[in-house]
């Protein structure tokens, strides 16, 4: 009998499933959910107390008005690139890659799901972080400037995800990626203006804040929520760049996947805290 | 009809040789079992069949399908049971069999298999609280989710306790009961007497020995062993057979016809009164021919 004839479940709803089933794990991780939903927030509630929320004087524009989208970025930021660099290295650490490979889903569609997942998430993050700047800090969302800040977002975040399934491709196993986020993001966001505006920095600061993409999506999506700007805000010169950097990570990230542990990983390590077996 | 046909399968990593030219062929309905020591190359031919992994050379047909390009349709027919398998720990026993049985065209309830594999009262249980044999079970229950036709074990009781091992394997006959044909690999010679229909000995990434577990190896016409204490003021030399060797007052006896010899030694120890005390007739187990095979004495 063949099975073409009996009812394959749609790999839409296979990438649904998935999408459904990261979620749930998200949430039921209580340090995942910290870093990506509270800890932006917290830093929003610290910023605003540190500063102060008055007029930035030579932006024109509240410290919350200038902070919040920013760090609605960082939080997006969190959700995709961190999240699915450590969750997907770690998932291959465990051996649930290659489980996945074994059984009829396409490997395309599992990974579709994870990254809906992320990209999901990521826009709650933001969500929620705008939505706390408007309710306590009298943040202004300017409707002109939208569909803009909706673009920015949805490249943004694609080209974040792309970058986290790179670092999860090139991490020799699941200790090595949260490593490399760290050591990556935080550095970046402070070059890129999230924590603070730099006035003057050297030279070599500000080259290498052009260069990575986070300050691309910082300004563009910040400049979105600027209530001194006119115009729609399509930054199109930042959202090509950040297609950019998405396209080639994401090549980079397909070419270097690996769907099982490299030896001497965490696989291997965990075999040696297994039992003693009499060997014959 | 032939489940698996396997014809000169070779396998290297570097220079090492894992599988240097396997033939294998499994019947439907068939339990196969490849059993070796370990890095005999059992995981790599089976992570071959299973399609993890390419082979360097020869033909290799399962259920119809070449694994390498069968893809979804031939991952819809195969059950695969990990040896350093895992699932999402955040996950009950539940959501994790709904989840992965939702990607076949044809499953097992899932009530049913939690069940089946005794873990009716962790079904709702996060998977990161179960114990090692627990997770094994589930590892079981996953790879038969999708009603496979044929099943891959690779060391399916491996850590297990010997009352976890005993309840593994009745699950496994319970399946071979229902037709399902599976290849499993072990390390444990008990375990593929147990189970199998029958047996390939694979050592050094070839096949050494293959058949039933009565007749591997040659088994079944193999010499039987008659085993004696020698009685007292009785020399070796005037024994009616031969010896094969003395130890001490213990006497061993190498024969063709354990019926004959063992007339021919009770009739004349019963003519001169003598009692061969710890008397003992034994045929090479399973674990001899095993042991011999895969140079491991």
């Amino acid at each position: 009998m063949s099975t073409d004839d009996l009812r394959r479940p749609s790999v839409a709803s296979l990438v649904w499933q998935q999408f459904r089933y990261q979620n749930k794990v998200f949430w039921r991780t209580p340090i995942a959910a910290f870093f990506t939903i509270v800890f932006p927030l917290m830093l929003l509630v610290l910023f605003t107390a540190i500063f102060g929320n008055d007029e930035i004087e030579n932006l024109g524009i509240t410290t919350a008005q200038y902070f919040t989208p920013g760090l609605a970025v960082f939080a997006a930021v969190s959700a995709t690139y961190t999240n699915l660099a450590i969750g997907t290295a770690i998932a291959r650490d465990n051996g649930i890659l290659k489980r996945i490979r074994g059984t009829p889903i396409p490997p395309w569609a599992y990974i579709a799901g994870r990254v809906a997942s992320s990209v999901y998430l990521a826009f709650l993050a933001m969500v929620l972080m705008m939505a706390a700047g408007v309710v306590f800090y009298g943040v202004q969302i300017i409707a002109r400037t939208l569909p803009a800040a909706l673009l920015t977002f949805v490249v943004g975040v694609s080209c974040f995800a792309a970058l986290g399934m790179l670092v999860a491709a090139i991490s020799p196993n699941g200790d090595a990626a949260p490593a490399i986020t760290n050591a990556t993001l935080l550095p970046v966001a402070f070059i890129s203006n999230i924590f603070f505006p730099l006035e003057n920095p050297p030279r070599w600061m500000e080259i290498a804040g052009n260069f990575f993409p986070l300050k691309a999506f910082a300004e563009a999506f910040r400049d979105a929520f600027d209530p001194t700007l006119t115009g729609p805000q399509f930054h199109w010169p930042q959202i090509g760049y950040l297609a950019l950097w998405g396209v080639v990570a994401g090549l980079l990230a397909i070419r270097f996947f690996r769907w099982e542990p490299s030896s001497g990983s965490t696989s291997r390590r965990r075999r040696r805290d297994e039992p003693q077996l009499e060997t014959v | 009809m032939t489940a698996i046909e396997v014809r000169g399968l070779r396998k290297s990593y570097d220079d090492l040789v894992a599988v240097g030219g396997v033939d294998i062929s499994v019947e439907t309905g068939e339990v196969f079992a490849l059993l070796g020591p370990n890095g005999a190359g059992k995981t790599t031919t089976v992570e071959i069949l299973e399609g993890h992994r390419s082979a360097d050379g020869g033909s290799i047909s399962v259920l119809g399908f070449d694994p390498s390009t069968g893809g979804r349709a031939y991952r819809e027919r195969i059950g695969i049971v990990l040896q350093q398998g895992a699932v999402e720990r955040e996950l009950s026993v539940r959501e994790a069999l709904s989840i992965y049985g939702g990607m076949y065209p044809r499953r097992l309830d899932a009530d049913h298999l939690i069940d089946l594999v005794g873990l009716t009262e962790k079904a709702d249980t996060r998977i990161k609280t179960l114990s090692g044999g627990q997770q094994r079970r589930l590892e079981l229950a996953l790879g038969l989710v999708g009603d496979p036709d044929l099943l891959f074990l690779d060391e399916p009781t491996t850590g297990f306790d010997p009352s976890a091992r005993r309840q593994a394997w009745g699950i496994l006959e319970n399946l071979a009961d229902l037709g399902k044909t599976i290849l499993l690999t072990t390390h444990y010679m008990d375990e593929a007497q147990h189970l199998a229909d029958r047996i390939a000995i694979i050592d050094s990434g070839t096949i050494v020995a293959e058949g039933t577990p009565e007749t591997l190896g040659g088994r079944a016409n193999g010499k039987s062993m008659i085993r004696f204490a020698l009685p007292e003021g009785v020399g070796a030399e005037e024994l009616p057979i031969p010896a094969s060797t003395v130890d001490g007052a213990i006497v061993e006896v190498s024969a063709e016809s354990a019926t004959r010899a063992l007339h021919e030694l009770t009739t004349w120890a019963i003519a001169k009164d003598l009692e061969l005390e710890q008397l003992q007739v034994t045929r090479p187990s399973l674990e001899d021919v095993y042991l011999e095979l895969t140079d491991e004495h």
